[in-house]
């Protein structure tokens, strides 16, 4: 048995299995470890499938920063909170669930009917396409083909790291020259809630 | 590599629906970013998967993409849900039924 079958096998039910635990857990803190450690699993699948830039991305970037950010922010709301299994609609929790399985079972089909189910990877992947290694060819790519796209991705996280500042900024304080102190649209609400 | 690639789109099907049933099924609206979260991972590792099966790295580098992207959109919507925390005191999304403050 070769050796990309053997971590398929055992790293394939620990994603999809961490991935319904998550699911199914009722404190947030532990739905965000079982998410991380789905994260993981889907790490390595990058290694099998040679795009091992994109391993080190993400764990990095999802596993590490973003998850960090999850968990600060589950943190920060406080943790004791547990939601309600009180439903507002009647009967949509199992309409959720069949129309899960149905989206699951059209993936599937649409994979059957696409690719079929034996479908092998070239063989020369690693000598033809990853030549000089994976990071050498992945930037030969991303800094030629698509150098614009990048360019404009960098735009996109400086509008987002403003909008944030924006966002998460507490109104401040407005006095009038009357000496009379009026406050901008939030604190308002702040108080009477 | 021996793994036909199609069990990869397989698993990455799986945690699309998986993730899609959170979405819906779910009421805290952290847990639902996170079920987000797992459904644009699922994609990538379907674009990655293509990426291999084709023989070329566009697929990847879709993926280094839409990472970039998903770091973006969680930080605007952790930040409108702490937003909306301050105001509710509630991260439930039956909480929000309105737009108005």
């Amino acid at each position: 048995m070769p050796l990309d079958n053997v971590v398929f096998w055992v790293f394939a039910p620990v994603s999809v299995g961490s991935a319904i635990a998550m699911l199914f857990q009722r404190n947030a803190v532990h739905a965000a470890l079982f998410l991380i450690v789905n994260f993981f699993t889907i790490s390595v699948f990058y290694l099998v499938l040679g795009a091992s830039f994109l391993f080190a991305v993400q764990i990095i970037v999802y596993a590490g920063a973003i998850m960090v950010l999850f968990l600060f922010v589950i943190m920060l709301l406080g943790v004791d909170r547990e939601e309600t299994l009180v439903e507002r609609l009647k009967g949509h929790r199992v309409l959720a669930i069949t129309l899960g399985a149905g989206v699951a079972l059209e993936l599937f089909f649409a994979i059957r009917a696409g690719v079929g189910f034996a479908t092998k990877a070239p063989p020369s992947f690693d000598e033809a396409v990853n030549s000089g290694g994976n990071v050498v060819a992945l930037s030969r790519v991303l800094f030629r083909d698509y150098f614009f796209p990048f360019e404009v991705t960098s735009v996109l996280l400086i509008v987002a790291a403003v909008a944030v500042m924006v966002l998460a900024s507490r109104p401040r304080r407005v006095f009038t020259r009357a000496g009379s102190e009026t406050t901008s649209e939030d604190t308002t609400s702040e108080e009477t809630t | 590599m021996r793994t036909p690639i199609s069990y990869f789109l397989i698993v990455s099907a799986m945690l699309f629906a998986i993730g899609t049933v959170g979405v819906l099924v779910r009421k805290n609206a952290l847990i639902i970013f996170m079920s987000v979260e797992l459904q644009l991972n699922a994609v990538n590792l379907a674009l990655v998967s293509f990426s291999r099966m084709h023989g070329n790295l566009d697929g990847q580098v879709l993926a280094f993409f839409s990472m970039v992207v998903a770091a973006a959109e969680v930080v605007v919507g952790l930040a409108i849900i702490v937003n909306v925390y301050r105001r509710r005191q509630s991260a439930s999304v039956d909480d929000v039924s309105v737009l108005r403050g």
